[in-house]
């Protein structure tokens, strides 16, 4: 076990399946000469050299479709995207070619490719630069989809992304690279998807927050917790597939749930959650769930408008008095 | 790092670069070009306001006043200058997120510019936009475009809808060397050069998409691009205003009487990192200093001096003037208020009453 930080961890992930497997190579915009725009792969050019450590054009779309035919023809793509709000730029290559391809080939062609980069908001940046795409990508059925909040789970779900063999969207934030964490050493720590955690424990609700809003959940709860409520807090890590089955065991327990997701509301993480919960566990709710979800509006650059515009706790603490009758 | 010769590899790398190289400079004089003293002032003044601007933005940012990206035009004002002075004031305008200096060489106020820049409501996007999103409708000037290359097209739209109302108006589209790589690029050549839209694509090539040299990022001469669709190109040098100005007169003369793109590739430097946090270590100091040498402001300034045509008091003022002018933009954006909250679901729709989803 060591301490690293999120950004280290995601490079130890990379490095160690680099190590493994010749096939795996990396490629993106500045991630080999400038170290990696927000330094994820610093030193392995270095280590591994120019010819699996690429820097590319900002050709997204080009780069994006190169990849799918590398993992088409048997090699294992990383495509690391600067942000996730620039694959915008490429997606036609994710959505219509990497997902869809085994499917119309009738499981002829296995596409075993990870795109990675931040995803959503970091600040005032503006509306284009601001967009969580968890729920698109979630949406197009052939891709998996991970958003870790943690070194650790980083780490284990980076490795398996890698080994998997298909397309993977692997979410990170910029906000969250420097975040320090517990992250096993061991070669192959790998954490399977689908598989939720609870990260805290408690009977009064249930709280359900992935990625960034993972850590405002948690700062919602060390609140509610003075109190008197304890909340449960579910981090989902994989969006796609989604362990519902956790999120219904807990929900048995508290009764209510709060769904944080950084998504907009409509069609979002939450949305599908919530329906899911009200068709299987129905009987054991209390009060209809609440999300907390960015407005339906784009991200706006004032700083007042940003900060109203971004969840905090003070939105999941209203929604968790909201399913708890405190309010 | 530099290449083992026997390693492989895709990327070009382990060159000693010079990112870019300077075409040579019109032998004009300002008479030939038809530049009076006003004229030679006006450039002046238009150079050191961006200037000025960008380097009190710059340390109003390293003093945390306001966030978000920031990228600096210092370096390049030859460009916006000399366009906006060879083009008319109702032609299109548009531009990547390098913006400040075209907004207010197309006359934005620093007051607006810096105010946006503090996201405050008197910004010139009134606060929705930020540095990267400066937009000025009234002054044909179209934004302020933080996608690379996604503003290629849209160019090519405005020109085709000038074409299409029977208007004169040219469009001009600028972008970085990186922008080249997209594939909206090449879309949009294609359509503009078969469709004939007055429009003007000009990159400016100063060398580096970030901290990767255009050698690097992109294969052959970027003008020739050009070529492969028939469209007329050429390269400019980017830090004589006055070469600016005499390519921009003859490009937007044709554009406007035979109704064709052009495609234009300036030479020319940023002095800046790519972005404040950029440190700027994949290029050689003796490299920026010597764009340095050839600095845009510098030069028309000798230029004026030597020949006579203007007095060190007469710019001593402008300088004056215009320190003064930025110092009260930041006192002016401090001042303003922030954008109502309402702001936040205002300007989605067209309509004030939609109903959004909670
Ligand atoms: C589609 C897309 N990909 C990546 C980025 C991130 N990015 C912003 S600017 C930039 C470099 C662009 O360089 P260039 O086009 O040469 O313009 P310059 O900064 O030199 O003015 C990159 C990679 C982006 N904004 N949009
Ligand atoms: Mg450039």
């Amino acid at each position: 076990m060591a301490e690293l930080q999120f950004r280290e961890a995601l490079r130890a992930a990379m490095v160690e399946e680099m190590r493994r497997d010749e096939s795996v190579f990396i490629m993106g915009e500045e991630v080999a000469e400038y170290d990696g725009a927000y330094k994820v792969t610093q030193g392995m050019l270095e280590e591994f050299g120019f010819k699996r450590v690429i820097d590319t054009p900002i050709s997204e779309l080009g780069f994006s479709g190169i990849g799918v035919g590398a993992a088409m023809n048997g090699l294992r793509p990383i495509v690391e995207f600067m942000t996730f709000n620039f694959a915008v730029v490429g997606i036609d290559q994710i959505i219509n070619n990497a997902a869809k391809l085994r499917y119309m080939s009738g499981g002829q062609i296995k596409i075993p490719i990870v795109f990675r980069g931040p995803n959503a908001s970091a600040g005032q940046l503006g509306a284009t630069h601001s967009v969580a795409f968890e729920a698109l990508y979630g949406h197009v059925p052939g891709l998996k989809v991970v958003y870790p909040s943690e070194p650790g789970d980083a780490k284990g779900l980076l490795k398996t992304s890698i080994r998997d063999d298909n397309p993977v969207i692997f979410l990170e934030s910029e906000q969250m690279y420097g975040l320090k964490g517990d992250v096993p050493d061991d070669d192959d720590y790998t954490i399977p998807f689908g598989v939720a955690k609870i990260k805290r424990e408690g009977s009064d609700v249930t709280i359900v927050a992935h990625g960034k809003m993972y850590h405002v959940a948690q700062q919602a709860a060390k609140e509610l917790a003075k109190d008197g409520i304890e909340a449960e807090i579910i981090d989902p890590r994989t969006i796609k597939p989604f362990d519902m089955k956790t999120v219904i065991e807990s929900v048995k327990k508290t009764n209510r749930c709060v769904i944080v997701d950084e998504t907009h509301p409509f069609c979002g993480i939450a949305s599908e959650v919530g329906f899911q919960l009200q068709r299987d566990a129905f009987d054991y709710l209390d009060a209809p769930v609440q999300r907390v979800t960015v407005p339906d509006v784009p991200a706006p650059f004032a700083k007042n408008l940003f900060d109203l515009w971004l969840p905090g706790p003070k939105q999941v603490i209203e929604a968790v008095n909201a399913v708890t009758y405190r309010s | 790092m530099a290449k083992k010769a026997e390693e492989k590899g895709f990327t070009p790398t382990g060159v000693v670069y010079k990112s870019t190289k300077l075409p040579k400079p019109t032998s004009k004089t300002h008479d030939k070009l038809g530049l009076k003293k006003k004229d030679l002032l006006n450039l002046y003044d238009s150079m050191y306001r961006q200037r000025r601007f960008e380097e009190r933005a710059a340390q109003m940012y390293q003093k945390g006043k306001f966030g978000g990206f920031l990228h600096l035009y210092i370096g390049q004002e030859a460009i916006s200058t000399g366009v906006v002075h060879a083009l008319n004031d109702d032609d299109d305008l548009i531009t990547a997120y390098r913006d400040h200096g075209f907004a207010l060489a197309r006359g934005a106020t620093s007051d607006e510019c810096m105010a946006e820049l503090f996201g405050k409501a008197t910004g010139i996007s009134n606060g929705k936009g930020g540095s990267m999103h400066y937009f000025k409708l009234e002054k044909h000037f179209w934004g302020g475009h933080a996608i690379v290359g996604a503003h290629i097209p849209l160019a090519a739209g405005l020109a085709f809808a000038n074409k299409y109302n029977d208007s004169d108006r040219v469009a001009v589209c600028f972008f970085g060397d990186g922008a080249v790589d997209q594939g909206a690029l090449n879309e949009t050549f294609n359509m503009a050069q078969l469709w004939k839209l007055p429009v003007i694509f000009v990159v400016e090539n100063n060398g580096y998409s970030m901290g990767t040299a255009v050698e690097r990022h992109s294969a052959g001469d970027l003008h020739k691009r050009g070529d492969a669709y028939g469209m007329k190109n050429d390269i400019v040098n980017g830090m004589d205003v006055f070469t600016i100005i005499e390519k921009f007169q003859e490009v937007a003369k044709d554009v406007r009487k035979n109704q064709e793109p052009w495609f234009l590739e300036i030479r020319t430097y940023r002095y800046r990192g790519h972005s404040m946090s950029d440190p700027g270590n994949y290029r050689t100091k003796d490299e920026l200093e010597e764009f340095k040498q050839s600095d845009p402001i510098e030069r028309l300034k000798t230029y004026v001096l030597d020949k006579k045509l203007v007095k060190q008091e007469e710019l001593d003022e402008i300088n004056k003037k215009i320190d003064k002018e930025v110092l009260d933009a930041i006192d002016f954006a401090e001042e303003s208020d922030f954008p109502e909250p309402e702001a936040l679901f205002q300007h989605v729709y067209v309509e004030d009453d939609f109903p959004f989803v909670k």
